[in-house]
């Protein structure tokens, strides 16, 4: 007999309520359970980043977590935060720049990303890097993917001087 | 055809248009095939061998079979039932031996790591709990670990069948090499010992088979390279007729050369769903895939090189050891990175005395395949680290040395006292090119200055060549069922869309988006007006899919024919409709327009509605074909490679204290021949050079002396972190191949091919004055204390 339990959180904004095998790991509750496979799984061991989400509010290893314990958390995955536009100038800097090769590792770093896009204060590319440090990508080389961060923030910093009000 | 342009058309190829399957897979919209589930479908993991050799005395499953969740279990022998074992031998070269391979281990096993039993459940998490109630037996047998040792008289044999441990051996000599060396003033040899490395493609290697066994049809989504390749074993091996095959490659997460070639793991999944009659996954975890994805290099080199007083190469001579683990590679085989070592090395200079030996030997290790640049950063390394030995040895700059000993810009075309045809190469070009790029002259003052405050930099510079796209005069000799043609189909729907689909497979070079370009050059119309559909065996035309840098020169060829026949076709019926002659018109901005003058005369989307619906408005001998197909394979009377080429530098730092290197810069100037897409061509550059890094500074898979591999997992087995890496600047010659129409030569490992070379030359080049010099790689802080306490004893 499989060792279940109910939980219930906040996925991509919505409530939801399953009932999980207490061993299983939250990245694979989303991916084969609830078909939410924008979330990777590289290594199952929280070194590659593959796997990265958020979970109230901060960036964690879906890989690294049960998913009993996501039990009255606020998760977001790359499906949420594509579809509320949250990250889309992060995303279409990617593209224009091909800061994706195979994109196996993107929705990982994108989720990276978007800790460091949000703040006030630019942020240097050596900054970006140790940033993103947590996350593999074995096709780029980083390069570009540095490139679009940097771009995306420093967008949003100078849309921010011109709308004061709105920063 | 650019004459016949009229002016305000514009080019799409060369420019850096994004690609358009990118907008997907930044949504997290991608299909990757552990994506996909299928109805009824079983997992599969799979018992693996612990020990690096032993004999298989017996299996007991019954125990696993009562376990909670358990559909079946497969050995070896059940799998071998319906499945032929394959073999990597070339039928052109005899002396070339290898064991036949099943899916699974039969009577013994011959490397950690190699699949034994494949166990099915409903759940993952059910088969991998009844791993530990498999019980086999083994009689552990002696491993064959160290590359020399596989040689030695009292080794244990691998295969005793064979009667030895040495799969090949091959000889080039050209010229007198031993007169020359015996004449030369300055002889200068070196030692280099390159560590085992893997691909670590962050999609692990992955499966899922479909076998209706009321159709007899096979239907395989996989995470690889070549569906075609993958289709032709399947039909083969197991023995289903091949129109019922059908392989299908979704979303890939990354091959670099690891997802072409056949494991026995993956083979067996297929195989299990033709048992059970039920789909079954297969998808391998981190550890699996360090103990069975396929590794690469795992060689010794020794080299010498004869130069003369004024600093111009006599001769060269090398002698390449490559362990290959237990087989070789079946299509693929495990000759190669020995035989490019031996025929690249030095390639892109002029001498004319040459020896070289390579010797692929046997051992208890996982299996060695093709991985991004094969044997070609070996030779690279080994030519470029003996250039700048002999270049100190006549106290020369190395760059100036370089420069001095290059093919002649008018030698073109060229054969290499190694053996390699260049067509056309433009090293001086790309020299000069980097030269500038880099401020070498004031990169060595600075090096200089720091030196005397006792910080020692390095400057490296590698020139490098790659064959690229191999032909049917390299793969058909062998009898390998390797497919070296390309082909498009390209379909005008109604709207004025098309849909072009191409053997090319995508792992995200951006190859697709290339060949989008391509057509919507010719089409004049505009990429985002195709739709580009790949990796599926049943739907496009026969191809081998994406490797060996391939994808632009031979599936663009294709699609350039086939845009240009469709072209050809539509401003037929565009003509009749006009009542002008075809000669008469182009296509431009989706409209048909007057050649002369560019006036438009009609939108292509009419000419499509009338061609698909209208037929009626035509003439009546008339058939409109807005379905083209057309493929390319290379000519026979032309050597069966292009070659490209160019030139990387690097500077770092070498803390002398710590050993730790600090990469400081890295340029590539780069000839792939015709580029379609700068940006994308930009990518794969830095993308293969910090792959090359990696495996430069970090990358190796250690084992111990009884087969074990000690690091395979991703917290142990180092790759490149975003913190570590330089920039990368590139920069471009362009030199298109004309051996086809389009021009393009190839660029996917260019990038690795150059990275390890131009380390061991950055960082030998900062502990040149310490009287110090690394001969092993990767060049992690042990090998460079190890290489500065030398220099003290
Ligand atoms: S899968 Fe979670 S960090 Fe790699
Ligand atoms: S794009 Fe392939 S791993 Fe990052």
């Amino acid at each position: 007999m499989q060792n279940t339990r109910e939980i219930a959180f906040t996925l991509n904004g919505e409530e939801v309520s399953h009932r999980v095998p207490v061993r299983q790991h939250l990245a694979d509750f989303l991916r084969h359970e609830l078909g939410l496979t924008g979330t990777h799984i590289g290594c199952e061991q929280g070194v590659c980043g593959a796997c990265t989400i958020r979970v109230n509010g901060r960036s964690a290893r879906s890989c690294l977590m049960l998913a009993v314990q996501a039990d009255g958390c606020v998760v977001e995955t790359i499906e949420g935060i594509s579809q509320s536009g949250e990250i889309a100038d992060l995303q279409h800097e990617f593209i224009q720049r091909n800061a994706a090769q195979c994109a196996f590792c993107t929705p990982g770093m994108l989720m990276t990303a978007a800790d460091l896009i949000g703040g006030k204060e630019p942020v240097s590319r050596d900054a970006i890097r140790d940033h993103i440090s947590g996350n593999y990508c074995r096709c780029t080389g980083y390069h570009a993917i540095v490139d679009a961060i940097e771009s995306t923030l420093n967008k949003r910093l100078a849309s921010d001087k011109s709308n004061p009000h709105h920063g | 055809m650019d004459n016949q342009r009229p002016s305000d058309r514009e080019s799409i190829i060369g420019k850096s248009v994004p690609r358009s399957a990118l907008r997907q897979l930044v949504h997290g919209r991608g299909r990757y095939t552990d994506d996909i589930q299928l109805p009824r479908m079983l997992e599969l993991v799979f018992v693996r061998s612990p020990l690096a050799h032993a004999k298989i005395v017996n299996i007991n499953i019954d125990d696993a079979l009562r376990q909670p969740g358990i559909a079946h279990i497969f050995t070896g022998a059940d799998i071998a039932e319906i499945c032929k074992p394959w073999n990597g031998e070339a039928a052109h070269r005899p002396n070339l031996k290898s064991a036949p391979q099943y899916p699974l281990a039969m009577e013994q096993v011959t490397w950690q790591g190699e699949p034994i039993v494949a166990i099915l459940a409903e759940t993952r998490a059910q088969a991998e709990d009844a791993i530990d109630h498999v019980f086999i037996d083994f009689e552990e047998l002696p491993a064959v670990v160290d590359p020399h040792g596989a040689l030695e008289a009292s080794a244990p044999l691998i295969h005793p069948d064979l009667g030895t441990n040495l799969a090949d051996e091959q000889l080039i000599e050209a010229g007198s090499p031993d007169e020359a060396f015996n004449k030369a003033l300055h002889v200068v040899e070196a030692d280099f010992t390159f560590g085992r490395q893997t691909g670590v493609t962050l999609e692990p290697r992955s499966v899922i088979a479909d076998y209706n066994s009321g159709s007899r049809s096979l239907t395989v989504y996989q995470s690889h390279q070549s569906p075609f390749q993958m289709q032709d074993l399947y039909a083969q091996n197991l023995a289903i007729d091949e129109n019922n095959v059908r392989v299908i490659c979704p979303d890939v997460g990354g091959a670099f050369g690891v997802k072409l070639h056949i494991y026995g793991d993956e083979v067996a999944a297929v195989a299990s769903s033709v048992l059970t009659g039920r789909p079954v996954k297969f998808v391998a975890d981190r550890m699996e895939s360090f103990v069975s994805d396929t590794h690469a290099r795992d060689h010794r080199v020794k080299a010498r090189m004869a130069v003369s007083a004024n600093g111009r190469i006599q001769a060269f001579e090398v002698d390449d050891l490559s362990a290959v683990g237990p087989y070789g590679h079946a299509r693929r085989f495990s000759i190669v990175e020995g035989l490019q070592t031996i025929t690249s090395a030095a390639a892109p200079y002029k001498f004319k005395h040459y020896r070289g030996r390579t010797r692929i030997v046997y051992q208890n290790k996982n299996m060695i395949g093709m991985y991004r640049g094969v044997g070609l950063p070996i030779a690279c390394a080994v030519g470029e680290q003996m250039v700048d030995l002999a270049a100190a040895a006549v106290h020369m700059d190395p760059l100036e040395f370089r420069r001095q000993n290059y093919i002649d810009d008018d030698m073109y075309p060229h054969t290499t006292a190694t053996g390699i045809h260049f067509e056309q190469l433009s090293l001086h070009q790309c020299l000069t090119q980097l030269k500038a790029l880099m401020n070498y002259d004031e990169l060595r003052q600075e090096q200089q200055q720091q030196r005397e405050r006792g910080i020692y930099r390095g400057i490296g510079i590698a020139t490098f060549i790659e064959q690229t796209a191999y032909g049917s005069r390299y793969y058909g000799p062998t009898e390998a069922r390797v497919s070296v043609q390309e082909g498009c189909t390209l379909k005008l729907e109604p709207t004025g869309k098309v849909r072009c689909l191409t053997s090319a497979t995508e792992q995200g070079q951006g190859t697709t988006a290339g060949i989008a370009q391509i057509v919507a050059e010719e089409l004049g119309i505009g990429v985002d007006d195709i739709s580009v559909i790949h990796g599926d065996s049943g739907t496009t035309p026969y191809g081998g899919g994406s490797w060996a840098s391939r994808g632009a020169a031979m599936a663009g060829e294709a699609a350039l024919k086939a845009a240009r026949q469709l072209q050809s076709n539509i401003l037929e019926v565009a003509a009749a409709l006009l009542d002008l002659a075809p000669q008469e018109l182009t296509l431009s901005r989706s409209r048909i327009c007057l050649k002369h003058n560019g006036q438009s005369c009609m939108e292509l989307e009419e000419v499509a509605k009338i061609g698909h619906f209208r037929q009626d408005q035509l003439p009546a001998d008339l058939q409109p074909e807005f379905a083209v197909t057309r493929s390319h394979v290379p000519r026979n009377d032309v050597p069966p490679y292009y070659v490209a080429n160019g030139v990387q530098a690097s500077y770092l730092e070498v803390d002398t204290h710590t050993g730790i290197i600090r990469l400081l810069r890295h340029w590539a100037v780069d000839d792939c021949g015709r580029i379609l897409n700068p940006m994308i061509v930009d990518e794969q550059v830095r993308g293969g050079i910090v792959q090359g890094i990696g495996g430069a500074l970090l990358e190796k898979c250690h084992y111990d002396l009884q087969g074990q591999m000690l690091n395979a997992s991703m917290a142990d087995y180092l790759v490149p972190m975003a913190s570590e890496m330089p920039d990368i600047h590139v920069e471009h010659v362009e030199t298109p191949t004309r051996y086809t129409q389009l021009g393009a030569k190839g660029v996917g490992e260019a990038g690795t091919i150059g990275a390890i070379g131009v380390m061991w030359c950055a960082i030998n080049d900062a502990l040149r004055p310490l009287g110090a010099q690394v001969k092993e790689q990767p060049f992690t802080p042990e090998v460079i204390l190890d290489a500065l306490k030398q220099t003290h004893q």
